[in-house]
């Protein structure tokens, strides 16, 4: 049963996240997004983490996804221009494509890593670390006591981001 | 088979279905109300004192000819209503309405009365509440309307905005309760002080209490925040360009995100299934008693305020909503952690 279920989860997941690149329609995009989201929080729910499961739809399905919906249906962008592709063969795409794509490299590279890394913790790993994570209490601790360092470091850096935001909407403050 | 898994499986099957008539039961509350607040009689044609008119409606409603138009997106068109009603549904899946029972001994072992006992449940119902903004903003662009788009721009905004409130006033019950799981937060409020007062989380939150139910009618779209669906300047607002079953889905999602809302305030602040007088077994009928009184209070404010200015709303949710529920939720914190 537990199989099964995983097999449907991961393949909404993986289908939808493919999905949600071959569409030209954005808000076709944003709605496979979500899409991929619940399968991802339905694999949460099936590693016994119902936590990460909600947390996962509250934060990505429920708040960043409404605001990206939010943009889509403002700039009022039904398609996507597709001159785009023509000009490909010629030139490589031009520079913000090539940026983009050594991006992309990167980040292939750094997944692959950290695939390749984590087995050896994962498996080694008991049932009793499973256990543990499922338990909201256990959560807090470790994020207020082991990794409180990140912790704040990471609120400063959302801080960052909603300063330089008001400070590029409203020049003249 | 299990008797105790069939058994479950009725409640889950009961509660679907009373839920389903509770939205019919609000919208006849709503009509007599609203007949009795302006001094008029209300619906009395139908039935006995009317009581047969949420059929009238809902049999006026499956009749009308399906419309679409032309320039609509028919894939989220026909999606957006089956969305709203989901979410509305699934959010109550995990709100018990009565203590566990074994039904006179018919049972081996007790059952819970709820659909389904998560030990997260409250962040599934943040979670799944967050959801029904889906069906609201998707009806709203795949009409292709400007009045659509324009209520859906706002439901969005709306919601929101008010949820973060939404989700302080959840937390500050939580950290009473010292748990996740809605069968504790109404067990820890089980039993009375001096025998009179019940010990109820509405007595230390009141503020928390008034936040969640501000902060709750706005998360439905009901009056006076129903801006969504403001008549004079956008028609209908995101459900302008429905009828027949899909407006009906609106509606009926609409009814019944205000008995979730209901129910949980129950759950969390009013002690749930406990009171006084009726025995343990017969604890569903305080719960009934509070959630109807809640559903009055709802419809008692569309028929007495006027609806908001879009400013004031947005002024109101940020600058004096989000700020009273951030002092709440730290003096809770303080308070329980210098009391325990």
């Amino acid at each position: 049963m537990d199989l099964v279920l995983f097999y449907v989860f991961a393949a909404v997941t993986v289908v939808a996240s493919l999905l949600v690149i071959g569409q030209r329609n954005p808000m076709y995009s944003v709605l496979l997004l979500i899409g991929s989201f619940l399968g991802l929080s339905g694999l949460y729910v099936l590693l016994d983490s119902p936590f990460a499961a909600v947390t996962q739809i509250i934060v990505y399905a429920g708040a960043i996804m409404v605001l990206f919906l939010f943009v889509v249906m403002l700039l009022n962008a039904p398609r996507e221009d597709p001159p785009l592709r023509t000009t490909l063969p010629v030139s490589i795409g031009g520079r913000p494509l090539r940026v983009g794509a050594i991006l992309g490299l990167l980040f292939l590279a750094e997944m692959a890593w950290a695939v390749w890394r984590v087995p050896a913790r994962a498996i080694g790993g008991d049932a009793q670390t499973v256990d543990t994570v499922s338990s909201v209490r256990q959560i807090g601790v470790e994020l207020f006591t082991t990794h409180a360092f990140a912790f704040e470091v990471t609120s400063v850096l959302i801080l960052v981001a909603m300063v330089g935001a008001v400070v590029l909407a409203k020049r003249n403050l | 088979m299990d008797p105790v898994f069939i058994a479950q499986l009725l409640v889950l099957g009961f509660t679907f279905f009373m839920l389903l008539n509770s939205a019919a039961v609000s919208v006849y509350l709503e009509r007599k109300v609203a007949g009795d607040l302006q001094q008029r009689f209300g619906p009395n044609r139908t039935g006995p004192y009317g009581t047969l008119q949420p059929v009238a409606d809902i049999v006026k409603l499956l009749f009308k000819e399906e419309l679409r138009p032309k320039a609509a997106d028919a894939v989220l068109f026909g999606l957006a209503p089956v969305l709203s009603v989901t979410a509305a549904f699934a959010a109550f899946a995990v709100v018990p309405w009565g203590g566990a029972t074994t039904f006179f001994g018919l049972l081996p072992e007790p059952i819970k009365l709820q659909a389904a006992d998560v030990n997260v449940a409250v962040l599934v119902i943040f979670a799944v509440t967050s959801m029904g903004v889906y069906g609201i903003v998707l009806a709203g662009w795949s009409s292709n309307s400007k009045y659509s788009l324009l209520g859906a721009l706002r439901s969005s905004a709306q919601m929101i905005s008010y949820e973060l409130s939404y989700g302080l006033a959840l937390a500050s019950v939580l950290l009473l309760g010292n748990s996740l799981s809605l069968t504790d937060v109404v067990n820890a409020q089980a039993g009375t002080w001096f025998g009179v007062i019940p010990k109820w989380f509405v007595v230390f939150q009141p503020l928390g209490f008034v936040i969640f139910m501000i902060a709750g009618i706005a998360e439905t779209n009901r009056a006076p925040f129903d801006f969504p669906e403001a008549e004079q300047e956008l028609v209908a607002g995101y459900h302008t360009e429905y009828s027949s079953f899909s407006f009906a889905c609106f509606f009926l999602a609409e009814y019944v995100n205000m008995v979730t809302v209901s129910a949980v305030a129950t759950t969390l602040f009013l002690g749930g299934w406990h009171g006084p007088f009726l025995p343990e077994w017969l604890g569903w009928v305080w719960w009934l008693i509070k959630v109807f009184a809640l559903l009055y209070f709802y419809i008692w404010m569309r028929w007495t305020l006027p609806r908001y200015r879009y400013d004031q709303l947005m002024h109101f949710g940020w600058k004096v909503l989000l700020p009273t529920a951030v002092v709440n939720l730290l003096v809770t914190a303080a308070a329980v952690l210098y009391w325990s």
